[in-house]
Parts: structure tokens; sequence; C-alpha cells
């Protein structure tokens, strides 16, 4: 259905990213597909390597999950706060993630934990990592024709620290400036850290060369300010009612800064982190022949790449 | 534009009921179903004024279109009061806490509340306020819209007042 509606069809599961754009005549889709009743869209699945979600499981669903909790905390975290919770009722990951919104959560957050996106339409699947995904605002690799089905995601060493912090207006709103960081200690030293930053450019930024400088000492002032600094290069914010773009870069330091401190005070003894299978496309949805996104970027997809202008 | 028939169960009532694709679940419980209770505040997702149950989740029912809900069974505050007329539990509350001024919010409030405390019957007055984070009040200060759904959730976990 969504191959024959062209680039005018769009599924649609919570449509609380979508119907708001109708409203505002920002998007205007000749053919929805409600995807919210196929079951097999929706779903937690734990596994010894990898987490894989459902792309219809709703931020309610993830915050209620304690298998998933337990795996990946930041997730929860991550969920509660987005908007409020009627709108975590409707909300699902694959929207969040799916349609570009630099303003979303999810998408820096499943950067910073290397997450894989399955994209599917009628002629296979194939996998984009969640590092390569994002192009402009609401610009992605998807393809007319094609969706987000499912996320994988590397399952976190146990004992990882983790916390993703957000500066908002209020309860509800975007962030101003936020940031998602994981740490793995190992006899105090940093075995491993992924940080990335919301709201704080067109796309969400994965900080890696900020993450680099924590790699392979002790956490100390020296490395983390070193950090900071790095995170606050790579951003390129707007000025708009959250603050100038000179605030809204320190205010990305400062997030990187207490998410660093928040992971430090809940990361324990790192465990060895669990061996990946071979290829991820295991226990992905369906059997379709998999291949690499060559795109490159040139060709501008996504799911609002037929938005208005 | 054609027309699909749905089915609603709406506060235990079933409506078969013709919809546009485009028309959104507030305006056909308002306009068709002629249930006002539900308000129509901000319309774009932030207020809460127009929130209902639906199949146990709190929703914003102007960020829904109603063909998305074929075959649900929703309550609305319409639905709240006992069938011979006595308030609810969180209805009396919020009358005997002040947890009102205007009442255009009310609604959404209390359906709000209801699904908050069905998940956590017990809450906090910190849960409370993140609980009702969707539902915005321009009058109250939402001082005692709290305490109407702190004395509320009180009343409800006695036995004798078992709903």
């Amino acid at each position: 259905m969504l191959a024959a509606g062209g680039e005018d069809a769009r599924p649609i599961a919570g449509g609380h990213s979508l119907i708001p754009m109708m409203k505002l005549r920002m998007a205007a889709p000749t053919t929805l597909i409600d995807i919210a009743s196929l079951d097999e869209l929706a779903g937690i699945a734990v596994g010894p390597a990898q987490i894989v979600i459902g792309a219809a499981t709703t931020q309610h669903d993830m915050i209620s999950s304690e298998d998933l909790f337990a795996a990946c905390p930041i997730i929860r975290e991550t969920a509660e706060m987005i908007a409020d919770p009627q709108v975590r009722y409707c909300g699902t990951l694959g929207g969040n993630v799916g349609n570009g919104d630099p303003g979303n959560d999810m998408p820096a957050l499943m950067q910073c934990l290397g997450a894989i996106y399955v994209c599917e339409s009628a002629s296979g699947s194939r996998e984009v990592s969640a590092r390569d995904f994002y192009q402009a605002a609401y610009f992605t690799a998807l393809q007319p024709g094609e969706m987000i089905t499912s996320v994988c995601i590397p399952r976190p060493a146990q004992g990882h620290g983790y916390a993703y912090c957000k500066l908002k207006r209020k309860i509800g709103d975007y962030a101003t400036a936020a940031a998602a960081v994981t740490l793995e200690l190992v006899g105090g030293s940093v075995r491993d850290a992924s940080i990335a930053l919301t709201n704080v450019a067109d796309t969400p930024l994965l900080a890696a060369e900020a993450a680099q400088q924590l790699i392979g000492a002790p956490l100390s002032e020296a490395t983390i300010t070193a950090a900071v600094a790095r995170a606050e290069a790579i951003t390129a914010p707007s000025a708009d009612g959250r603050g100038s773009a000179e605030y809204r870069t320190k205010m990305a330091g400062v997030m990187v800064r207490r998410a660093i401190a928040l992971a430090q005070s809940r990361a324990g003894e790192a465990q060895p982190k669990p061996a990946m299978p071979s290829s991820s496309s295991g226990a992905a949805a369906g059997s379709a022949p998999t291949q690499t996104n060559d795109d490159g970027g040139k060709g501008k997809g996504g799911f609002f790449g037929w938005l208005k202008s | 534009m054609a027309k699909k028939l749905i089915t609603l169960t709406v506060n235990g009532e079933k409506h078969e009921v013709a919809v546009e694709d485009r028309d959104l679940l507030i305006h056909v419980l308002r306009e068709k179903l002629r249930l006002t209770g539900a308000h129509i505040g901000c319309e774009t997702t932030h207020c809460g004024a127009c929130t209902v149950d639906i199949d146990g989740k709190s929703i914003k029912s102007c960020t829904r279109f109603a063909v998305q809900h074929d075959g649900a069974s929703i309550t609305t505050i319409e639905g709240m009061a006992h069938p011979d007329g006595a308030l609810h539990a969180l209805q009396e509350a919020f009358r005997q806490e002040h947890g009102l001024q205007c009442g255009f919010c009310t609604p959404g409030m209390i359906m709000r509340a209801h699904r908050l405390l069905q998940e956590n019957p017990n809450p906090t007055e910190e849960e409370v306020r993140y609980g009702i984070a969707g539902n915005l009040c321009r009058c109250t200060g939402y001082q005692n819209i709290v305490k109407a759904i702190l004395v509320a959730a009180e009343k409800l976990r006695q036995p004798e007042a078992a709903e």
C-alpha cells in the first residue's frame, strides 16, 4: 500500500507528529496507512546481545517494560522526558526516530547507543545505522515507499553508567539542549564512552571526539572539560524562543557535563560487552535480503522529505 | 468526501457513525454524538482539555482521527457519574476541594486523573503533578486540582467506595 501510494503516502501509528504537521498544512499526504494495529510492528525483545524494539512500540510501552529497564535503563529515562502522559500513550519509537524532527529525543539516544534501524519496503529490507540516518531537519535516509519496522540496539555492558540530561523551558517542551551519555568503567578507568546531543543542530549529533576524550583514563576534571569543549564545538543551534545560539551551545556543554557526572555516579564495574552476532540481521524482522545504505546522503529522502516549502 | 461507517462504544453505548477520513475524534464526539463534555482548547496537543479514555489510555482526542478508533471503547466525562446520578469520587473531590474555577479544563483533568489513579491508586503529590503534566489549567495554579486528585485517590482506596 505504501508503495502504491507513491510519494504522498505515509504510514501513521501514533500520529502525534504527523497530525499536527497536517493541521499546520506542512504535510498533506493523500494516503495514510494505519499501522498501529499490526502486532508484528510492536513489542520489545531483550536478547543476550541486542534489544529489538518494534517501530510501533509506544513510549508508554517502553517506560512500562521492566526487562528493557533492566537491560538499558537510559531508554526509560529518555522516554519519560518526552512530551506528556497522553502523548506517550500514542507516540511510537519508529515515529520519533523516523520523522527526522531535530527536537525529538530518541534519535540522539539511538546514536549514543549505536542503534540500527531496520527499513523495509516492498522491494526488501535494509539496515541503516542511526549514526548515518539523519541528513537535515526532516530529511533522512528513508526512501519513498520505505518505513522503519524495528530498531536494534546493541545491549550495553552490565554495570554501565548512563544519563539523559535535558534542559527544557517547561515540561513537555522540546530540549533547549540535551545530552545522552553512556560510560563503562573498569577499575576506575573509562573503557568505553558514548555521547550524543539533541536539538543543537538540524540533526542529532554523535559527539564521537568528545567521547574519545574520556576513554582510556579515569574521569577527571581535565578529561571532562576536554569532552565538553569537543561537544560544544560540533553544535550549530539556531536561535529561537529557547535562547540564542551561543546560549544553547553552552547549555549543550552543561548537559554533557551533568550527564557524565550522573552516568559516573550510576556506573558499577562494567562487565564484558555482550558478544554481538556476526550480523544483526538475524533478529531483525523479516527475511528479505539486506542491502547497505549506499545513498551517501546525496538523494535526500525521509518521512517528511515531501514537506511543502 | 466519501464517508466511512465506524463503530464506537462510548460510555457503554454502541454507536455507528459515518465519518470522513479527516474527521478528528473530538469533532465526532462533540458534533456527531453530541457529547460536548470533552472540550476543544488548543487543538494542538498541548492543553489536554479534549482528553478522553480509550481502551485504557488517556488520549488527546484532537490529535487522533476518528477512523483510527473504529471498534474502540471510549469513556468521556459524561460516563463518569454513577447511573443513579451520584458523582464519581473524582468529580466530588474537584467540587469539594475547589479544583476548578472556570471549569474549561476540568473534563480533561478528571479523565486524565481517572486513568492515573487506575494505574497508580496511591500516588504521591509529585506523581500526581507529573501525571497531569499534559493538562493545562489557567485559573487554579493546580494546587487545588492536585489536592482534589489526592483526596479522591484516598476515597477510592477505601473498600466501601469500590467503583
